[in-house]
């Protein structure tokens, strides 16, 4: 009996079940509907898109790893969820060469070279989007007419048109994303239903949507009531361009967002003002990239500023 | 009715059904009893007795050196074979002396002072409690007496007793509510009188019902109230449940005393009992020892030097491939080198686990979940700490409070990355009292 080795580990003995290649899988799962329904809508083009994305993506992790003499990551599906991300925000016809370029900003300036998962500061899909954004300005805001709705709207988006045109689009086909758009962002709708889950699973931090919408809601009908016909309603901005897949699935990314309850209302909020702020004054018709990128800088600060008040100290204590 | 709780904390599976419906039994005398001269928290005693030296049961074989110290006394009657440095379990080499039964059972305890608590006064008790060798047997093993000597200017008007045993697996306290609920409420009586106190307050989970009514029972309508709390861990740590019941904060770096309350396991409030009505000293305790590892788990009644490997005997032995052994519970306990490390006056539970494939895993880099954060009870930032720990930035892990952390271990158990960070913060902890003790030279 005492020749089998015990193994002399820290309490606690028990764990949880929670693991992050289980986080990152639900979030990948979460957003099978809404990437079936953009290949429907856009495509078996984006298709190819997904595949590519993703194939760099994983390479890309691989071969930094490699490199940086690290274990074997491509098991946490951290990079399988940037490749789909990076996909779901570019426009349907975006060229290939483009999504396979954008991939390796991805992984390699916007994760690895921070120290890979867990040290990144931005979201990585986004920093890949950035780079293409600021190298392909012209494919980046090329946008197609989907399948559902084609009749109904013009191939540019819903934003593009209404601060350029001034049309302002009706709300259920764009809840439902029968518009123009990125790939994986036009159906709010699809992506609500997915995200619900992680909210459920505790997977996605709350407060940060709820904070993000709130504050787009509140601020976007301010600007309806002092002007309805140069700015379109709340529930307009809501389900408008990238806010729902911003929103739920990419201000919502673990690494990149604060720690504490009250850090997430304000990186919700600080979202929410820079989105309008962007969409309303800015020479852009869309900005959620760059207000979560921003706010993504800021969350060491958030962090700081909101550390929770520890058991038996502080104002509560001098009493 | 309403459920007193606390911000944070886990669910953890409690697998309690494994021995919670088992009577405590006898555990029986094994060949050789070793028995630690050090089981508290303080300073070791000196023996007093020498190889050779035939002793009673309840015979003194340590005295204390020093206030914050407790005496150890021989379990059984027999012979002193040695006294030798042994494994504790708490990982040192400590002297201890080894007694061997002569089976006679010749009792040499301690004048019996009777239960009647009116005619008792209070240095009386405290000092039987010193004599008696009594600790927290929460598995603190803080010597009881110096609990219950508070210093003049901190008045108690509170006196815990705690039964919430929130530890998954264990079920020694449960069966204690059950089988001995007069005998704790005498106990916590004789403190309560020591103390001076206007309350006392019997704390049970919610999932231990059978006990909370054996308790009601017990209490009467006197100043004793029974409270009962949510099922949820870490409940029964003392500043955790202070907080739940009464809504007081333990000051950082203060004692409960501090907000005028004293806690006591369940098993503390026995022993004082019995000390006080029989003169018995600290010489046996309740263990739970159980787990998947194990063929028959139980509650036992376990002499103090009882090698665990007797005890696994008497339960029928080892199942499965044993992967740990662990003196305690799943989400603070020890784990064992060997069975060959004796029980002491703070084992509250045995837990074998057979082994598994997630015990040889490591761990990812933070993702910054916050899953820690959510259910740390003190609320900390327990993943900032851990990398911050990580990063060897002692001082800035104290700024960041480490040394407020209780050690539950919730933060490591909700941890989807497997990060050890209870782990990292203990060891900022014992970086930074080297620092200081350091710093004071």
């Amino acid at each position: 009996m005492e020749t089998t080795t015990l193994i002399l580990s820290t309490s606690p003995h028990i764990k949880g079940r929670e693991t992050v290649p289980k986080i990152m899988l639900s979030v990948v799962i979460t957003l099978v509907p809404a990437i079936a329904y953009s290949i429907y809508q856009f495509g078996l083009y984006t298709l190819a898109l997904y595949v590519v994305s993703v194939a760099t993506c994983l390479a890309a992790e691989y071969l930094v790893v490699r490199l940086r003499k690290r274990p074997f990551t491509l098991t946490d599906y951290s990079a399988l969820l940037t490749g789909i991300l990076l996909v779901m925000v570019l426009p349907p016809r975006f060229p290939i060469y483009g999504v396979i370029l954008g991939a390796v900003v991805a992984i390699v300036i916007g994760k690895q070279i921070f120290g890979g998962l867990g040290y990144n500061i931005f979201n990585p899909a986004l920093i890949g989007r950035a780079f293409l954004a600021a190298t392909y300005p012209v494919y980046i805001s090329s946008y197609i007419a989907p399948k559902l709705g084609a009749n109904a709207v013009s191939a540019a988006t819903p934003l593009a048109s209404m601060k350029f045109d001034g049309v302002v689009t009706p709300l259920k086909p764009l809840f439902f994303g029968m518009t123009g758009g990125s790939i994986g962002e036009t159906s709010a709708f699809l992506l609500i239903v997915g995200s619900l889950y992680l909210i459920a699973k505790k997977y996605v931090k709350w407060r940060i949507p709820a904070s993000i919408f709130l504050t787009v809601f509140v601020l976007g009908e301010i600007f309806h009531l002092i002007n309805p016909d140069q700015y379109p309603s709340g529930f307009f901005h809501l389900c408008a361009g990238g806010l729902m897949i911003g929103g739920l699935y990419m201000a919502t990314d673990m690494v990149t967002s604060p720690l504490t309850k009250r850090g997430c209302v304000i990186f919700g909020a600080g979202i929410g003002v820079l989105v309008i702020i962007i969409r309303i004054f800015g020479g852009l018709p869309e900005g959620v990239m760059y207000a979560i990128l921003f706010m993504n800088a800021l969350v060491p600060l958030i962090n700081r500023a909101t550390k929770p008040r520890i058991f038996g100290t502080g104002s509560k204590n001098e009493q | 009715m309403k459920l007193f709780s606390f911000r944070g904390g886990v669910h953890p599976p409690y697998s309690k059904e494994l021995s919670k419906d088992r009577p405590v039994q006898g555990a029986g005398i094994p060949d050789l009893l070793v028995v630690p001269l050090v089981q508290h928290i303080g300073a070791p005693c000196e023996a007093v007795v020498s190889s050779g030296d035939s002793v009673k049961e309840g015979q003194l074989l340590g005295k204390p050196r020093g206030f914050v110290s407790a005496p150890v006394h021989s379990p059984v009657s027999g012979t002193v074979k040695k006294i030798e440095k042994v494994l504790h379990p708490l990982g040192q080499l400590v002297p201890a002396v080894s007694v061997q039964p002569d089976g006679k059972e010749e009792k040499g305890y301690l004048a019996p002072l009777g239960d009647k608590i009116e005619q008792l006064d209070e240095k009386q008790i405290v000092d039987r409690v010193m004599e008696a060798g009594i600790v927290g047997l929460g598995g603190a093993t803080f010597p009881a007496h110096v609990k219950f000597s508070p210093p003049k200017e901190k008045p108690i008007d509170t006196f815990i007793i705690n039964g919430c045993e929130c530890e998954p697996y264990l079920s020694a306290d449960h069966r204690l509510m059950l089988e001995r609920s007069r005998d704790i409420i005498t106990g916590a009586k004789m403190i309560g009188k020591v103390l001076r106190v206007s309350r006392i307050i019997v704390a049970v989970e919610e999932n231990k019902p059978d006990a909370l009514e054996a308790m009601k029972r017990a209490a009467g309508s006197e100043n004793i109230v029974c409270m009962v709390t949510e099922t949820k861990y870490p409940q029964g740590a003392e500043k955790v449940l202070i907080k739940a019941l009464l809504g007081r904060e333990v000051p950082s770096g203060g004692l409960p005393m501090d907000v005028g309350v004293v806690v006591s396991n369940v098993g503390t409030a026995l022993a004082v009992c019995e000390a006080v009505r029989e003169g018995k000293p600290l010489i046996d305790r309740i263990v739970t020892l159980t787990g998947n590892g194990v063929s028959t788990p139980g509650n036992f009644l376990v002499k103090i030097g009882t090698p665990l490997s007797f005890l696994v005997e008497k339960a029928g032995g080892l199942t499965g491939t044993t992967g740990k052994i662990i003196m305690g519970g799943p989400m603070m306990g020890l784990a064992q080198a060997t069975l060959d490390v004796p029980v002491i006056k703070g084992t509250s539970g045995v837990l074998i686990l057979q082994e598994e494939p997630s015990m040889h895993e490591g761990y990812l880099p933070c993702i910054k979940c916050s899953f820690c954060v959510q259910s740390c009870p003190v609320s900390l930032l327990p993943s900032k700490l851990s990398v911050i720990a990580e990063a060897k930035n002692w001082k800035l892990a104290e700024a960041y409070g480490a040394n407020d952390c209780i050690e539950c271990g919730c933060c490591a158990y909700v941890c989807p990355s497997k990060r050890p960070i209870v782990q990292f913060i203990k060891t900022a902890k014992l970086k930074l009292r080297e620092i200081k003790a350091r710093e004071k030279k």
